[in-house]
């Protein structure tokens, strides 16, 4: 006999319920108002009052209205059929509701579970499992969907029978396991977890040690991301965080893309629904949707719901982890979401901390970018999560509490700058202000060594270095006039323009420009680098500034043509006639 | 509200705050609508028999003994054809005595639309000003503020933005409208003879704060009716945003909420953002477009109003007087409209983008000769010729009293380019120059 209740009390979302049985904290509860049934989700406990955060209006709702404990926490539904789906933040499939307009208590669910699947066992009876091992496979779409040992399994268990191949139902029972005690259990394709609670059935999760290939220079170049490493892009609106992340989702190398879109806006969401399935991954030749899943709780739907979405796509994210993939996950944004925490730490009346954020805002981010990285499987093979969240930052300070926790958090930071934004050097990360932890691993320096180049790590801080040179002579040139200083004052600042015009911005919206793989990253580094060397013979700063314009303008045909091609080369040879104008021996 | 069988009358308030009122009643549902001594009021918070109601015009006056008429239904509207040139309080009800409109009664402040069924907006909304339709173009179903100080005449801005452009609904929401603005705007609707498409619902500064809040829901309840029964293109117009936040954290102090960043109240994003995501392009050719204004203090855009509009909103209009030509314009540079990739250079002629950027560059070379100029430094030739460009450039384009086609922008803009500059300089894409660069 589950828990039952009466609401007793009603604080716009915020919920009072009288109950007459045990309520575990963060146990799922339904609501019925005038015949709808609302999720809701208990968050304190006072004798025998429960308050529950309801995920929708609370409109209507009377005290004395009836509600029911399911005696879980809130859970998603893991199996095949997940990928490219369009999901709310509480993973209701959102094609399946009719009508327009989202209706209240219009719980879809998440997979098809009347759909078949073409079923190759792993696996033969007899051995022995634990939780997350391989049992079979299925095709989904391009990639083997494994169907594993349930992650609530604790302890190991023999397989009792397993189904030979063949097409099976998704609920139907594909393997019996027995547990030490001589329990038998059924397993079927489906399984559920509660997306608050971290999945590590995995043997190890050690440091990252390769870096995941997005290519944006920026990134890839002068701050990387680790495979199974976090980020953040935090930075004022208009500033191109979106854009930034479009590109990740589109170029990144992974084998799948999470989206979670929680508290921003339809229409850019509208943009992935209208773009995604047309364009192609380049790695792959396969459309774009065929790697993706959305988690779409954009900024007019219900708030609470808005805590669970990141929660509900980083559990889908560990899910494919553990079939040894490499996952990336996008979160736009999670200020968003610390603003739904707000909310409801202002409702149940608890001491506020910075900027009436509840006191353990700073411990929640760090616990949910913890989740990320790349593990072991029990197989020894791997998979990984990758996590980058954008942050808006209020009124664009970077010292506002939840960029604040977020920059303890995440080991990679992208500050997108208002004023490169302004002047139109796109994508604005400042890359002095931007940093990765990443570049200091050993494990990371060895891996570029071995993938890029010997030299190439003491290149990329040779790069930064140059920029921080040209921005320091830059202030200088500002404040003296171009003449009150010395003429190598300029070529300094021009060289560091170069590597800001090459290779820091990059053109989102060309189609070879957008994406620049390593090896062409390499290449163009080496370039520039290699005129950051050299010494001109110049008459005055007129002068300097014309010819480096001249550089400047070829090597961005260089970017805008296709590696090596013909038109490539030919801005290639162009540059050395540029050189041999002044260059000084 | 007509009286019903079913009402349940009390008599015994037990507490009265400046917007708020409680007592002891039964069976109350949340968001439910009350009068208290004939006011109206909504239920916002239930403990147990106790009931806080928030009362819309203030509690000045109001009794320990008033009646309070409970009505069993949330704050409704109205809807049908006759709504097309009516004038309503923040309530709903028609101004100036009108009869009330017979409709189909709608719940204001409705569900949202599923992201799945919207569509991507894509068709241009020309309003002749340059400054937005040359660069920053407004698209059906995007929503986008002006951000302007309040000396600036957003009002007259706005009306004229609404006339020119090719809706089939436009629906006036007034949050605080001063009354000479609201006569303003009702003096230009009907001289132009656009009445019969224009529907305005008006909170005018000399009636209560609260009852604002109201009104950016009223309006869209109306102009959802129009975009999804009729399939219509309905352009909103909401004026002023930023007094709407003002009411909002008057009401939340009064509840003893916990004020965020600038005394606003902490829910403050998802309260505007649930207003301006009603900005939608339907599947079938209805489509709801925002046209708001948030007033600034002092050009701060880092204030929680319009810092939490900006990320909410598709972009941004800033107003400015420009001091060279006397005129206000609208600012290219700190101007954005998000969704013109998807209209500029497709629904408009092929020049338009490179037009645009080549011309808010030399603007902007014309404004480092200017800091040049201030610094005591020498002008070189380009800097003067940048100089003059700028000034014809705001004159002819930027300023908000122009009024043209896109096709006569662009024009006009190659025109100027060609007066001072060379087709280098300009350095936009050969084949166009070949095509647009005026002949003589």
């Amino acid at each position: 006999m589950s828990t039952t209740g009466k609401v007793t009390g009603i604080i716009s979302n915020l919920v009072l319920v009288e109950v007459d049985g045990p309520v575990a904290q963060n146990e799922i509860c339904y609501i019925t108002v005038m015949g709808t049934r609302l999720m809701a989700e208990v968050i304190k406990m006072i004798g025998k009052t429960a308050y529950v955060q309801v995920f929708e209006s609370t409109r209507g709702l009377k005290v004395g209205d009836g509600v029911e404990f399911s005696g879980h926490m809130l859970e998603v539904t893991l199996g095949p059929g997940l990928l490219s789906k369009n999901y709310d933040g509480l993973q209701h499939d959102l094609a399946k509701m009719d009508g327009i307009f989202l209706k209240r208590g219009d719980y879809t669910e998440a997979l098809d579970m009347d759909s078949q699947w073409e079923f190759t066992p792993l696996v033969e009876a007899g051995v022995q499992v634990g939780a997350a091992d391989w049992l079979g496979e299925v095709p989904e779409g391009w990639l083997k969907h494994k169907i594993m040992v349930p992650f609530v399994l604790e302890g190991r268990y023999t397989v009792k029978s397993i189904v030979p191949q063949g097409t099976y139902s998704l609920t139907d029972t594909i393997a019996v396991l027995t547990s030490a005690e001589g329990d038998d259990i059924n397993v079927s394709m489906v399984q559920r977890w509660p997306v608050k609670r971290a999945i590590t059935a995995y043997r190890e999760k050690p440091r990252p040690s390769r870096i995941l290939e997005t290519g944006v220079r920026v990134i890839d170049t002068l701050n990387p991301i680790a495979e199974g490493g976090t980020g953040f892009i935090p930075g004022p609106f208009g500033c191109g965080k979106t854009v930034l992340q479009h590109a990740l989702a589109k170029q990144a190398n992974a084998d799948m893309i999470i989206m979670a879109a929680c508290g921003e806006r339809a229409n850019e969401v509208v943009e992935i629904f209208a773009e995604f399935p047309h364009l192609d991954d380049p790695r792959t030749g396969r459309k774009l949707m065929e790697r993706t899943t959305i988690i779409c709780n954009t900024s007019n739907m219900p708030v609470a719901s808005r805590e669970a979405s990141v929660y509900t796509a980083m559990t889908i994210g560990e899910y494919y982890r553990a079939m040894g993939l490499k996952v990336l996950l996008l979160a736009d944004s999670t200020s968003r979401w610390a603003q739904a925490l707000r909310e409801m730490s202002n409702r149940l009346e608890e001491l506020p901390g910075p900027d009436a954020f509840p006191m353990d805002l700073g411990a929640i981010i760090a616990n949910f970018y913890a989740r990320a990285g790349m593990v072991y499987l029990n197989n020894g093979q791997t998979g990984s999560v990758t996590f980058i969240g954008t942050v808006s930052p209020a009124g664009g300070n970077l010292k506002e509490p939840v960029t604040d926790s977020t920059k303890k958090a995440a080991r990679c930071f992208y500050a997108l700058s208002q004023q490169r934004a302004d002047s139109k050097r796109y994508p604005a990360i400042d890359a002095m202000d931007s940093y990765s932890k990443y570049i200091e691993y050993p494990e990371i320096q060895d891996f570029l060594k071995q993938t890029v180049g010997e030299e190439w790590v003491s290149m990329v801080y040779k790069a930064r270095n140059t920029v921080q040179r040209g921005k320091e002579v830059a202030e200088q040139i500002n404040i003296l006039g171009d003449d009150g200083v010395p003429l190598e004052y300029h070529d300094r600042y021009w060289k560091s323009e170069i590597v800001d015009f090459v290779i820091l911005q990059q053109d989102a919206f060309d189609n070879i420009d957008a994406n620049c793989p390593l090896k062409r990253q390499k290449y163009m580094l080496e370039k520039v680098m290699g005129i950051a060397d050299m010494s001109f013979k110049f008459e005055g700063f007129e002068q300097c500034a014309t010819y480096y314009k001249r550089i400047i303008n070829t090597l961005r045909q260089m970017n805008y043509a296709e590696f090596q091609s013909p038109d490539f080369k030919k801005y290639e040879a162009e540059l050395q006639e540029i050189f041999n104008e002044r260059k000084l021996a | 509200m007509e009286t019903k069988a079913f009402q349940r009358i009390y008599t015994q308030l037990t507490g009265i705050t400046k917007a708020t009122v409680t007592l002891k009643a039964q069976g109350v549902a949340n968001d439910e609508l009350a009068s208290v001594a004939g006011r109206l009021a909504q239920v916002v918070k239930i403990m147990g028999d106790t009931v806080t109601l928030q009362v819309f015009s203030g509690t000045e006056d109001i009794p320990t003994n008033a009646e309070v008429v409970f009505y069993g239904e949330p704050p409704t509207l109205k809807v049908g054809d006759d709504l097309a040139g009516r004038f309503f309080d923040a309530y709903g009800k028609p101004m100036f005595g009108a009869a009330e409109i017979e409709g189909e009664k709608v719940e204001i402040g409705g569900p949202s639309v599923n992201p799945l069924r919207r569509k991507q907006p894509s068709e241009l909304i020309a309003t002749g000003i340059a400054g937005i339709d040359l660069n920053n173009t407004l698209v059906t179903g995007q929503k986008i503020p002006f951000f302007a100080d309040p000396d600036q005449p957003y009002n007259q801005v706005m009306a004229n933005v609404a006339l020119r452009a090719q809706a089939d609904k436009i629906i006036l929401g007034g949050m605080g409208l001063p009354n000479d603005d609201f006569l303003y705007f009702k003096n230009v609707f009907e001289n132009a003879g656009a009445l019969d498409r224009i529907i305005s619902f008006v909170n005018t500064t000399e009636q209560p704060a609260v009852e604002r809040l109201l009104v950016p829901d009223m309006a869209l309840a109306a102009a959802e009716y129009f975009a999804v029964q009729k399939n219509e293109k309905v352009l909103v117009l909401l004026t002023d945003m930023t007094l709407y936040a003002d009411a909002l954290s008057i009401v939340s102090n009064r509840m003893d909420q916990i004020p965020s960043k600038d005394s606003m109240p902490g829910s403050l994003y998802s309260d505007l953002a649930k207003i301006y995501e009603k900005a939608v392009q339907f599947p079938e050719g209805g489509s709801i477009t925002i046209i708001a204004v948030t007033t600034l203090s002092g050009g701060d855009i880092t204030h929680a109003v319009p810092d939490n509009t900006g990320y909410i909103t598709e972009g941004q209009w800033y107003l400015r007087s420009d001091s060279d030509t006397g005129k206000v314009i609208v600012d290219p540079f700190r101007s954005l409209s998000r969704l013109k990739q998807l209209v500029i250079g497709k629904k408009t002629r092929e020049d338009h983008p490179q037009v645009m950027n080549a011309a808010v560059r030399l603007y902007a070379d014309a404004a480092n000769a200017k800091t040049k100029l201030e610094n005591g430094f020498d002008l070189t030739d380009y800097d003067e010729r940048a100089l003059n460009f700028a000034r014809d450039y705001s004159e002819k384009l930027l300023a908000i009293d122009v009024n043209i086609e896109v096709e006569v922008m662009l024009n006009t803009a190659w025109h100027l380019f060609a007066k001072y500059f060379t087709q280098t300089e300009v350095a936009i894409k050969n084949e166009l120059v070949q095509k647009y660069w005026p002949k003589n």
